[in-house]
């Protein structure tokens, strides 16, 4: 999950690393109010959890707290990117010297974090990396032995930072890189980081995000930042249908049936699980289909949950059919998904035979999976027949059905 | 006493409703709580019974399979077939 | 032969008292040869005994009772515990961990995988269901019930590397209904980091006579498959490679995580179309269809036999 700017600089300063006297507010009125404390030219910042924002007008550099106070109103108003801005970042212009960059990321073929320093900051760090790599520094580090100094002085070092600068970053990196790793980010970014005139560092912008599976363990920090758990910060927002999926998998405690990706198209999908969604999804749409949803089947859920799932599928404008389809399956089975199915159209009073495109769910218990198919008249299939044939079948029948 | 759901039946012969002793085997046997135990014997959920996984564990409670046991599970989809 | 297990392999289930590892355990001693359980750890449950299988309060106690080294662990625990119960596998003399459990943060699992990298020991997954040699012994739940592993999995020159547990059912049983049986099939893990990436796992294939082809299943997200076509380029490989990529559609759609954990472009570097790029150029060939996989890789196979 991603933090907005003024919650990463909380992070940042919370570990020791120096930021500049910012404040947050929602209201013109109080901007105005940090730039008087403020006491000189300041940035109005929009907090937004999307890139181009400089470009979209969303920073103004205000002169007095007046101008602060009308620029913080116009940029509350912008929308950038289609998000509206949480708030405003009202920060003191600071006379920086020179840039830099520091970051932590995670690099999954080496399996360790891996600490970045470049004196080259307030741009992009892979445009600094593409352009002038021997100003890139990169250091992996261990996940089991302690910190230590001389690894945040190694990657500075490599750069050809030295003097009082290089001692002054030292203790600046290592604690970006103990944050990293201390709450569970998968990006920790502090960019640009300042030079002052008189020799020290400060934050001036800060990138981080924390891994969704971890939260659980940092409910403090989430609570000081006042980010609500129901927050997940995902791409785009989840829609109300999206929403009544996980009402759907919350239910009970059985197996997965959720996960729901609302997109616009007329084939209904039950689908699952984990690559056999992503499987299935692209076999449709490689035929000419217009899927209305991603979803996921997995771990055996009740037959009350792959109800409540085909159900909320079935009830979608503009769905005419639903196919269920899985790769083969060993946990979940396809008598509880096909009584689960069968149910959901006959409580909403439709014909199982006509609703249901295709039933191609082999594995665990199919034998008395494909009678209960059989006696409802479901068209379905076996493992005779591929993911890929499957979704062919459903999008010829959906395409030849009435148009309505 | 029988109930049935879209899918499964499920039947407990009257004679055997009432034994207390019997209806707490099977509450504790039946992982999708079929099975309810009051002091007057055996209460069927109705709202679980298409849940039924097929386990057996009920008939096993009951020590008996088949026509002969006095809990019966009937696939209703399968022209009433019984579970044994 | 195969890789990573054999008929001979002994191993533990930690967590076995739970309802997954209770039906994990029974479809192991069902399948093939039956898998040797020697022992099952949960805390507070020594003495008592999942289908005939001993359990321990720790390892250290299975070992013990064991008598000699144990070979392997699969590990079912909830992700809050996970790293302890890995831990403690590897630190009482466990070569091969099985992860199953699904959530695990990252940080959890890279120090799993550096401590096992310093004892010489190897993880599988997380998130993953396993290893299984077709007829012989299967270690996790890959495949499920040992019927209905036995219906998807049969033996042959196969060697599968899937990320998705459920894809390497499906893949294997295409291939065994297309005769080519499976060496060995892994299911590798969803996640952002695994213990056993495809170009880790490719040595242990390569050094394995039985296996004269490998299938891999992937997905957008991460850098695994850039990993492996560098390590295709670099040692020569003996055995052709046909990939199944899925998730394409994620392409057209930065930031949103579908499927696996792992699954996310992030950037230009992890999308289904730059992936395809880089494996083709390693000359991996890409199948559209998982249909099309058995052709692909016998003509490939045959190909290099007449070369
Ligand atoms: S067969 Fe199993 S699930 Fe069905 S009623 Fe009996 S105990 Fe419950």
């Amino acid at each position: 999950m991603r933090f907005f700017e003024f919650e990463a600089r909380e992070v940042v300063r919370r570990a020791g690393i120096p930021v500049t006297d910012y404040g947050f507010t929602t209201d013109p009125a109080e901007a105005k109010a940090i730039a008087e404390r403020i006491g000189g030219p300041t940035v109005i910042k929009s907090q937004v959890l999307t890139g181009g924002r400089m470009k979209a007008g969303g920073v103004k550099f205000a002169d007095t707290p007046g101008e602060a106070e009308a620029h913080a109103a116009e940029i509350l108003e912008l929308e950038i990117n289609g998000h509206m801005p949480r708030g405003v970042l009202v920060d003191p212009r600071a006379e920086v010297e020179q840039e830099y960059y520091a970051g932590v990321v995670w690099d999954g073929t080496r399996k360790q974090p891996v600490m970045i320093f470049s004196p080259v900051g307030g741009i992009d760090i892979e445009q600094v990396a593409e352009e002038q790599p021997d100003k890139v520094g990169r250091r992996h580090f261990s996940n089991i032995l302690p910190l230590s100094d001389f690894q945040a002085k190694e990657v500075i070092a490599s750069t050809g930072v030295t003097g009082s600068d290089l001692n002054r970053l030292v203790p600046i990196v290592l604690r970006l890189a103990r944050l990293f790793v201390e709450n569970d980010m998968v990006l920790a970014e502090i960019n640009p980081l300042g030079r002052l005139a008189d020799g020290s560092f400060v934050a001036l912008d800060a990138h981080m995000d924390i891994e969704n599976e971890a939260r659980g363990r940092h409910k403090k920090l989430l609570a000081d930042l006042g980010v609500g758990e129901e927050e997940t910060r995902q791409a785009r927002e989840a829609t109300p249908f999206e929403l009544a999926g996980e009402e759907v998998d919350a239910q009970d405690h059985r197996g997965v049936a959720g996960n729901v990706t609302e997109f616009d198209g007329d084939l209904g999908l039950v689908i699952g699980a984990g690559g056999g969604s992503l499987t299935l999804f692209d076999a449709v749409r490689a035929h000419g289909g217009r899927p209305a949803n991603y979803c996921e089947i997995g771990g055996n859920p009740s037959v009350a949950k792959a109800c409540g799932l085909a159900k909320l599928v079935l009830s979608k404008p503009g769905v005419d059919k639903i196919a269920v389809m899985m790769s083969i399956v060993s946990n979940t089975r396809v008598d509880i998904v096909a009584r689960g199915v069968i149910k959901a159209c006959l409580e909403l009073g439709l014909d199982p035979a006509e609703k249901i495109a295709i039933f191609r769910i082999p594995g665990a218990w199919e034998e008395e999976g494909f009678k209960i198919l059989e006696r409802y008249g479901v068209d379905y299939a076996d493992r005779s027949v591929s993911l890929n044939e499957a979704a062919r079948r459903a999008v010829e029948k959906i395409q030849g059905a009435p148009a309505r | 006493m029988r109930a049935d759901g879209t899918f499964i039946a499920v039947e407990v012969e009257d004679a055997a409703a009432g034994d207390t002793e019997l209806a707490r085997r099977l509450a504790e046997a039946c992982p999708v709580d079929i099975f309810l135990a009051s002091d007057s014997g055996v209460a069927l959920v109705d709202g679980n019974l298409d849940e039924c996984v097929l386990c057996r564990l009920c008939l096993d409670a009951a020590g008996a399979r088949g026509a002969g046991s006095p809990v019966k599970i009937i696939k209703l989809y399968d022209d009433g077939a019984l579970l044994d | 032969m195969s890789i990573l297990i054999d008929a001979s392999t002994t191993f533990i289930v930690q967590g076995i008292t739970g309802r997954e590892a209770v039906n994990l355990t029974r479809e192991c001693l069902d399948y093939g040869t039956g898998a040797k359980i020697v022992g099952g750890v949960t805390p507070g449950r020594l003495g008592r005994d999942v289908h005939g299988v001993p359990v321990f309060d720790t390892v250290a106690q299975a070992v013990e009772h064991h008598g000699a080294p144990i070979d392997g662990s699969v590990v079912t625990v909830p992700p809050a515990f996970t790293k302890d119960a890995v831990f403690e596998a590897i630190e009482n003399g466990i070569k091969l961990v099985v992860i199953v459990t699904e959530r695990i943060p990252r940080r959890d699992v890279a120090q799993m995988v550096e401590l096992a990298t310093l004892r010489g020991a190897r993880i599988i997954g997380p998130n993953c269901l396993g290893i299984i040699v077709p007829d012989v012994i299967k270690m996790g739940g890959i495949g499920g019930p040992a019927k209905n592993a036995a219906q998807a999995y049969t033996p042959g020159p196969i060697g599968v590397i899937s990320r998705s547990g459920g894809m390497t059912t499906e893949m294997s049983s295409t291939l065994s209904a297309a005769g080519l049986g499976q060496s060995t099939a892994v299911s590798i893990g969803g996640d952002a980091i695994i213990g056993s990436t495809y170009a880790e796992l490719m040595p242990l294939f390569e050094a394995d006579e039985q296996t004269r082809g490998i299938v891999i299943y992937t997905e957008p997200g991460g850098r695994m498959e850039a990993e492996l076509s560098r390590w295709v380029t670099e040692n020569s490989s003996r055995l052709p490679i046909v990939a199944f990529m899925a998730g394409r559609f994620m392409d057209e759609m930065p930031g949103m995580s579908f499927g696996h954990a792992g699954t996310i472009v992030e950037g230009k570097e992890d999308t289904a179309g730059e992936k395809i790029e880089r494996l083709a150029q390693a000359g991996i060939r890409v199948a559209e269809r998982i249909e099309d996989i058995p052709t692909m890789i016998s003509e490939q196979i045959e190909s290099r036999a007449g070369a």
